[in-house]
């Protein structure tokens, strides 16, 4: 979502050298460039691997808009789920300014959250409202891209929840998903179903666009923003945990799991038309245990694997890098005992049963950013700003 | 930036000792010394964001403890997501309206940022969302405040629900004025004017008053507002006695939750005295959210469409429950100033001295040491006793007829504004993707800034016009690295 995130570790890359120039220099050095190197392998791929899963949502959703049907409704969705495995991961590389959610970074283009489904089309009561039913505007990925975001941060006309909604329609029931008719995008069935078939088809091509610049500015031997940051020393490494600890405890804890259970109100849920916010949770989680590990399960199921971050700590402090690695993993396997649908989870008393496992899972990533905050202590990383 | 880094690793490797005993007092906590004099890096002591970006704003203070975090986040919610329409199917978020300017906080203060006016092109523009035009006729209202208009209220709202019309539009127009530098350069000011058009319940008042007020940055305000009473009178005191021109005045004026007249410290003309009755009146000026302080919507006598339109929480409360709303108070309350940048640049600390002889420090005062938070449950204890650098005094000064809005706010004049702070005002770009300062957004950077004070600025301003090209950019960089 949100270039929003309450970070809790973040600083300026002045004080990161200024820092360093207390410390013995050349110490870690070596380590330092293998595990900044693993880092840029294992970001490339996971976008990599985010793309191709997108370009199979886009065959999906084009055969589904090409001739609409139930099934292909079905198809499609299955294709937005399985994407959205992949993405979740991708979350840990956000929060340092990096290509994702620079000044220019498509951040919030492409997974921006809450929106207000009015904003993009008709609603329970509002027949008329939207973008799609406003033919004034002209569906191109430039003008989505511009009204994405105007005139409030709700306001989404792009990205992965933006199509989600298009594809599942309002959540209005309490045990499952939206359930959008394919008749959406029959004509004559529903008003404007030509161009809500346009927005489909053309959110997902931005969509493509947005995870294209992504992996370019990843990819292995070019002038981009990789080759700057496999330069960047123990500067890259802050970036690393500036990105995992913000999303451990500001966003994934705070945004996406404190918020909702203090309003326990359903529009309070990452991706709440399609009721999968429980898996959002957990690839979350497991993106950030992959940076620590330098590890990455790709699609075709080969493993990324290499210097990691968890190694330069452990040379310094055996038993923090340990303590982190096990947090790190009971906070997965915390993620993954939440049960689905997450809007059911969060309702009741203090002692609800999902209740109470939606908080573990928060308390999880609280203390697992607090470890991180001590992990890079270990390597003379002192001055994040942090919970204490 | 990476020829400042390239500076820092040179000096690192020729004098490491050196560089590391300097550097120590000015990111030690608690080591005030050196920083009473020059300021470093640290804004708010311990609780000083390291951020730069778009998050620069959006940073709580580090000190908070696990629960304050829970609450500063769903704070930040309410702040940041929109409300809609009653009735609506999420019951935590609906009463929008009927009248508004825009849907959530954040609709205005994007990323806790600040707003800009919309880009006038021949004469067309958008209507502005972070611009609003406050409104009033002549006398003096409840509390010694306004009068508002009688058939628009203390401000024009230029969007409205569904069966409802929106009050009015805003239509802006630019002058571009001309001047030089003493050294012959020169440059061009836009003076803005405005008119409220497609009236939609008849026309204004006759002598109403119109004035413009752009959106703020948020982080710092939970510290301004504990800035002591004392300090400020203080300043009106030593401003009185002092030589010159400068002479601030303090605003008194009525805040909700003490239900009393406390000193103004928010707001263009320090018309706010605590985040929590700022906040408030929002809510319900520019949101239509109803509130415990405020049970009512702003429809005015002769809106009837307004009085009759759906109301929120099924009209049996107000829109924003007590606790709702001291989390959203709470979250901007604890949104932490950012770490100062480039502090140890030749230009900025060139400009630093600057900034302290021509006097530009007689009513941006650099630094406090804060108080008690007004109301502890709405803010946290970790405000308090840090040592701050906002840059104001919190006072009015009169700054001239260029930028008068000759409309009148309690205590304060037609010609008076409120020393805004400059603390976050180089990070403006960062987050918000410009440089627009002063009330209503007329300034497209620090220095057409300085080139609008008049009045009782004059003077400093006019020591800068006599500034060096090199000397002028200093200063806006100093001015920048806060």
């Amino acid at each position: 979502m949100f270039q929003r995130p309450i970070l809790h570790i973040a600083l300026s890359s002045a004080i990161a050298l200024s820092t360093l120039s207390a410390l013995p220099a050349q110490a870690q050095t070596a380590d330092t460039s293998a595990v900044v190197q693993q880092y840029a392998t294992l970001v490339y791929a996971n976008y990599h691997d985010v793309l191709s899963s997108a370009q199979t949502l886009q065959k999906a959703i084009n055969t589904f808009t090409a001739a609409p049907s139930a099934q292909g409704l079905e198809d499609a969705k299955n294709a937005w789920l399985a994407a959205r495995e992949v993405y979740g991961q991708t979350e840990a590389f956000r929060f340092y300014s990096g290509p994702i959610d620079s000044d220019t970074g498509p951040e919030g283009r492409l997974n921006a959250w809450p929106l207000d489904e009015s904003y993009i089309d008709s609603v329970s009561g509002k027949p008329k409202s939207g973008i799609v039913n406003n033919p004034k505007v002209k569906i191109t990925k430039g003008n989505l891209a511009k009204l994405n975001e105007r005139g409030g941060e709700e306001n989404i006309a792009a990205g992965w929840h933006a199509i989600e909604f298009l594809l599942w329609g309002q959540d209005q029931s309490d045990t499952g998903p939206g359930q959008r008719a394919f008749e959406d995008y029959v004509d004559g069935k529903t008003a404007n179903a030509d161009r809500r078939r346009a927005f489909l088809n053309t959110a997902t091509q931005l969509l493509i666009d947005d995870l294209g610049t992504l992996v370019k500015a990843w990819q292995p031997d070019a002038k981009n923003y990789r080759a700057q940051f496999e330069k960047g020393g123990i500067a890259s490494v802050r970036k690393m945990i500036v990105g995992m600890g913000s999303l451990s405890r500001g966003e994934l804890a705070g945004e996406r799991m404190e918020v909702a259970m203090n309003t326990q109100d359903k529009e309070d849920e990452h991706s709440c038309f399609s009721d999968n916010t429980h898996r959002d949770v957990v690839n979350n989680a497991q993106g950030i245990a992959n940076v620590w590990l330098g590890q990455y399960k790709r699609l075709n199921g080969s493993v990324v694997q290499g210097a990691s971050l968890k190694d330069l700590v452990a040379a310094k402090n055996a038993t923090v890098a340990e303590r982190v690695s096990r947090q790190m993993a009971q906070s997965v396997a915390n993620a993954q005992a939440i049960q689905a649908p997450f809007d059911r989870e969060i309702v009741g008393t203090q002692d609800a049963p999902g209740r109470l496992r939606v908080q573990k899972t928060i308390d999880s990533l609280v203390q697992q950013s607090k470890d991180l905050t001590e992990a890079a202590a270990t390597l003379g990383i002192t001055k994040l700003a942090q919970t204490k | 930036m990476k020829l400042r880094i390239r500076q820092k690793v040179g000096l690192v490797l020729t004098a490491a000792g050196a560089i590391a005993a300097l550097a120590w007092p000015v990111w030690s906590h608690g080591n005030a010394d050196l920083s009473n004099v020059v300021q470093g890096e640290l804004t708010a002591g311990e609780a000083t964001a390291f951020a730069t970006g778009r998050n620069a704003f959006s940073m709580p203070l580090p000190t908070l403890d696990d629960a304050e975090r829970a609450r500063f986040a769903v704070g930040n919610s309410f702040f940041r997501r929109n409300w809609v329409e009653a009735p609506a199917s999420t019951t935590a978020r609906d009463g929008l309206g009927p009248h508004f300017i825009a849907r959530s906080c954040g609709g205005c203060h994007v990323q806790d940022g600040r707003g800009a006016p919309p880009e006038v092109r021949k004469g067309q523009h958008e209507q502005p969302v972070a611009l609003l035009m406050r409104l009033s006729i002549p006398g003096t209202g409840a509390h010694g405040g306004v009068v508002p208009d009688p058939v628009y209220g203390d401000q024009l709202n230029n969007a409205a629900i569904q069966g409802v019309q929106p009050e009015g539009q805003v239509q802006i127009r630019t002058q571009t004025l001309r001047g030089r530098f003493a050294d012959g350069t020169p440059y061009t000011l836009q003076k803005p004017m405005y008119r409220l058009g497609q009236l939609a319940y008849g026309p204004l008042a006759p002598g109403v008053m119109i004035s413009p007020r752009i959106a703020p940055q948020i982080a710092g305000v939970g510290l301004l507002e504990a800035i002591s009473d004392q300090d400020i009178l203080a300043n009106a005191a030593a401003q009185a006695e002092a030589p010159g021109p400068i002479k601030g005045q303090v605003n008194h004026v009525w805040d909700d939750f003490a239900q009393t007249l406390r000193i103004g410290r928010l707001g263009w003309k320090a018309n706010q005295a605590s985040v929590a009755s700022q906040t408030a009146g929002a809510f319900l000026g520019d949101i239509g959210i109803t509130s415990p302080q405020h049970p009512d919507e702003a429809c005015m006598p002769s809106q009837h469409d307004c009085h009759v339109a759906p109301k929120g929480s099924q009209g049996k409360a107000p829109e924003i429950d007590a606790r709702t709303l001291s989390d959203v108070i709470f979250y901007q309350a604890t949104l932490a100033p950012a770490a100062r940048r480039n502090v140890a640049d030749a230009a900025v600390q060139r400009g630093q001295a600057l900034f302290a002889q021509t006097q530009c420090n007689s009513c941006h005062r650099p630094s406090y040491t804060t108080g008690a938070a007004p109301y502890a449950t709405l803010s946290s204890p970790k405000v308090q006793g840090l040592k701050i650098w906002p840059y104001t005094d919190l006072l009015l000064h009169d700054m001239g007829p260029g930028l008068a809005d000759g409309r009148a706010d309690y205590a304060a004049n037609g010609q008076q504004w409120k020393t805004p702070p400059l603390w976050g005002v180089g990070l403006i770009h960062d987050v918000n993707g410009h440089r627009r300062l002063l009330h209503d957004g007329r300034a497209n950077g620090v220095l057409e800034a300085i080139l609008w004070h008049g009045g009782e600025a004059q003077p400093a301003q006019e020591q800068v016009r006599r500034l060096s090209a090199q000397d002028r950019q200093a200063l806006v960089a100093f001015v920048e690295s806060l």
